[in-house]
């Protein structure tokens, strides 16, 4: 088996084999159902009348679509320049200590919102910003060392949630004291579950396109990702973008996790991200690392588990279906997308 | 201080140590055959968990325990041979398949498991491994229960340290896997396929994974839990660059990583322990994973193709 590349890939070729990626995944969906014992047509229908059937279904999909847009944003902002940022799990967590930390009556309105989300790009940043120095200065992979510092991570926001974060009214429940009113970003409309954070994300998404798009920083991170010795030689300073690419990437994961505290829940509990942070990669690698396709791909993820949710009560096939269909999709994508550029020649 | 040498100089620490190590040592085998034919393997963290879960499911529907054991390597093979097809031939990212390839492993396990038991509360439990108990050996003093009166699993994982060792670097197979992670255009000039032998060894090194997985619930514990792997096939990465992808050097690194993870969970029972919070003693295997890294970043050797895809004729 070889693999020629293709000089000019066709349009249809660069859009075809995407689709057909996602319609393999879809038809491991049935064959999961079905292996489950479930009518596989139907299964899908349950999933996407979960996600989609009704004004709560949609609005819980659009909630969990919100911190899903920041990781990915996060993840594609690194990889883009092929910093292998794992550690969007932490630095969420980050974020989410911030929010409690300046949310719970040590500044008041106006001041606390805007405060404690630029205080919480910072802590994410911050938390990124060890394994990147390892990694400039000494050479240490960034892959190993973010994703060890997941664990740390959870073990500090656990220590604290029994320690000096612990709400004393809290009934013995690791969690932390609620925030104060003037702390929580209200719902975009009065009477819908949707918060501010949405319309955050989605502006990210169009300031990091805009970053990426039109600034040197964005053209210098995209020259450090395709090649890090062309990028040197030609004088660019590579270490510097790495550590800028880095405080972007952990400030955008902070916000997922400050956004989840002040929007949706109001106080941190140590199971405030089922996995966010990993999923923000799944997010990112469907969206071909483009922030605008991230909000897209962030509403199909957020789909797919709301959906799956739902339809576990409905049919009986275990909610980890989703888990399956979403790293099968990630796989099934970063094949179609190399295929869309090389020819396989089997001799 | 006294805590300390109690500690240290009880027969239930060491025992401990190196129970804590087997898991650690087989799967640092199998990740340091995938990198030393150029291949990184982060599936590592969920094939561990599809070693664990196949394992455990074989014995608990009735399969004799070595059958298990077989059943998680099978496993692990399977998902070593999907990570394998994608990053060898197709030359994918090696960062990219490996995380999906931990993510569809464990979210099989959790799937599976779920599937077979819906409604458990308590997990169900297996007879594991029952520890040795050897004529004479056993009786020495202190060496006969830190070391012959492990499970028949454990020394496996010594055997298995010592064979991945001798093939490596005693074999012309082993010669001809480290020639593909250093320098697959010479293996081609050789006549021999860098596609096959990158493959193989990484269908093999996650057999091991997978083994080492099943350690965890035919061994240690008796029964399967979500998140029970908890971030070892990372530290098992970080193990092997510490080892300077070395088997012998892994093996002992692994030990030493053991001993200070036995270390803690004694500390905490002293009254250090209670004037720390127990989380600072939970982190310490992770921070002193990043600290080995750390320490071994200078002079590490890493295999000069690790991570780059070879694709025929081209340079």
């Amino acid at each position: 088996m070889r693999l020629d590349p293709i000089a000019a890939p066709p349009l249809s070729r660069q859009i075809g084999l995407p689709a057909l990626a996602l319609v393999a995944t879809l038809l491991v969906a049935m064959a999961l159902a079905l292996i489950a014992g479930a009518d596989p047509l139907a299964t899908l229908g349950l999933i996407a009348k979960g996600a989609f059937g009704s004004k709560f279904a949609a609005l819980e999909t659009l909630n969990r679509a919100t911190p899903l847009i920041f990781t990915g944003l996060a993840v594609a902002v690194a990889f883009r320049a092929k910093l292998w940022n794992i550690g969007a799990e932490a630095q969420l967590y980050a974020g989410a200590i911030v929010a409690v930390l300046l949310g719970t009556g040590a500044l008041g309105a106006p001041l606390v919102l805007p405060v404690s989300a630029l205080a919480a790009m910072l802590a994410g940043a911050l938390v990124l910003l060890g394994p990147v120095v390892l990694k400039t200065r000494l050479g240490v992979d960034e892959v190993v060392t973010t994703l060890l510092l997941n664990f740390v991570m959870l073990l500090f926001v656990s220590y604290l949630l029994e320690g000096p974060m612990k709400d004393p009214m809290g009934m013995g429940w690791p969690k932390s004291p609620a925030l104060i009113k003037e702390a929580r970003l209200p719902r975009i409309v009065d009477g819908l579950r949707l918060h501010w954070g949405f319309a955050l994300a989605l502006i990210a998404a169009v300031v990091v396109w805009v970053i990426q798009s039109r600034t040197t920083l964005g053209f210098e991170m995209r020259a450090v990702g395709q090649n890090r010795e062309a990028a040197r030689f030609a004088g660019m300073p590579v270490n510097v973008v790495l550590v800028k690419t880095a405080l972007l990437s952990g400030g955008l994961a902070a916000l997922a996790g400050w956004s989840e505290v002040a929007g949706l829940k109001g106080h941190l509990s140590s199971d405030l991200s089922p996995g966010f942070g990993y999923t923000g990669i799944i997010v990112a690698m469907l969206a071909l690392l483009h922030p605008l396709g991230v909000v897209l791909s962030a509403l199909f993820v957020a789909a797919i588990f709301v959906g799956s949710d739902s339809m576990s009560r409905a049919a009986g096939v275990p909610t980890y279906i989703a888990d399956m269909l979403l790293a099968t999709a990630l796989l099934f994508m970063v094949l179609a997308l190399m295929l869309t550029r090389y020819r396989v020649v089997w001799k | 201080m006294s805590d300390l040498f109690d500690i240290l100089l009880s027969v239930s620490f060491w025992a401990a140590a190196i129970r804590i190590a087997s898991p650690l040592i087989f799967a640092t085998m199998g990740e340091l055959i995938c990198e030393r034919a150029g291949v990184l393997n982060l599936g590592i963290e969920g094939i561990m968990v599809i070693g664990a879960f196949a394992g455990w499911m074989a014995v608990y529907l009735g399969a004799p325990l070595w059958l298990g054991v077989t059943a998680a390597m099978a496993a692990g093979m399977l998902f070593g041979l999907l990570h394998a097809t994608l990053t060898v031939p197709f030359g994918l990212s090696q960062h990219v398949v490996g995380l999906g390839v931990t993510m569809l492993a464990t979210a099989t396990s959790y799937f599976a498991y779920r599937l077979a038991l819906p409604e458990v509360t308590s997990p169900p439990k297996v007879t594991p491994f029952a520890p040795m108990d050897l004529p004479v050996l056993s009786d020495i003093p202190f060496l006969g229960p830190v070391l012959f009166q492990q499970t028949a699993l454990t020394w496996a994982a010594l055997i298995c340290a010592g064979l991945v060792g001798f093939v490596l670097f005693r074999t012309p197979l082993g010669l001809a896997v480290r020639a593909a992670g250093e320098n697959p255009a010479a293996v081609e000039a050789q006549g021999l396929s860098v596609t096959g032998l990158r493959m193989g060894a990484v269908v093999v090194g996650s057999g091991l994974m997978a083994v080492g997985g099943s350690f965890l619930t035919l061994s240690a514990f008796s029964s399967f839990f979500f998140e029970m792997v908890n971030g070892r096939g990372w530290i098992c990465i970080a193990l092997v660059v510490f080892g300077a992808w070395r088997p012998g050097k892994a093996v002992l690194g692994a030990l030493l990583f053991a001993a200070f993870d036995a270390l803690q969970i004694r500390l905490q029972q002293t009254p250090l322990g209670a004037h720390l919070p127990y989380q600072v003693f939970l982190m310490a295997p992770y921070l002193l994973s990043i600290l080995a890294l750390i320490l071994m970043s200078r002079r590490a050797e890493v295999p000069a193709a690790l991570m780059v895809p070879y694709r025929k004729g081209e340079r």
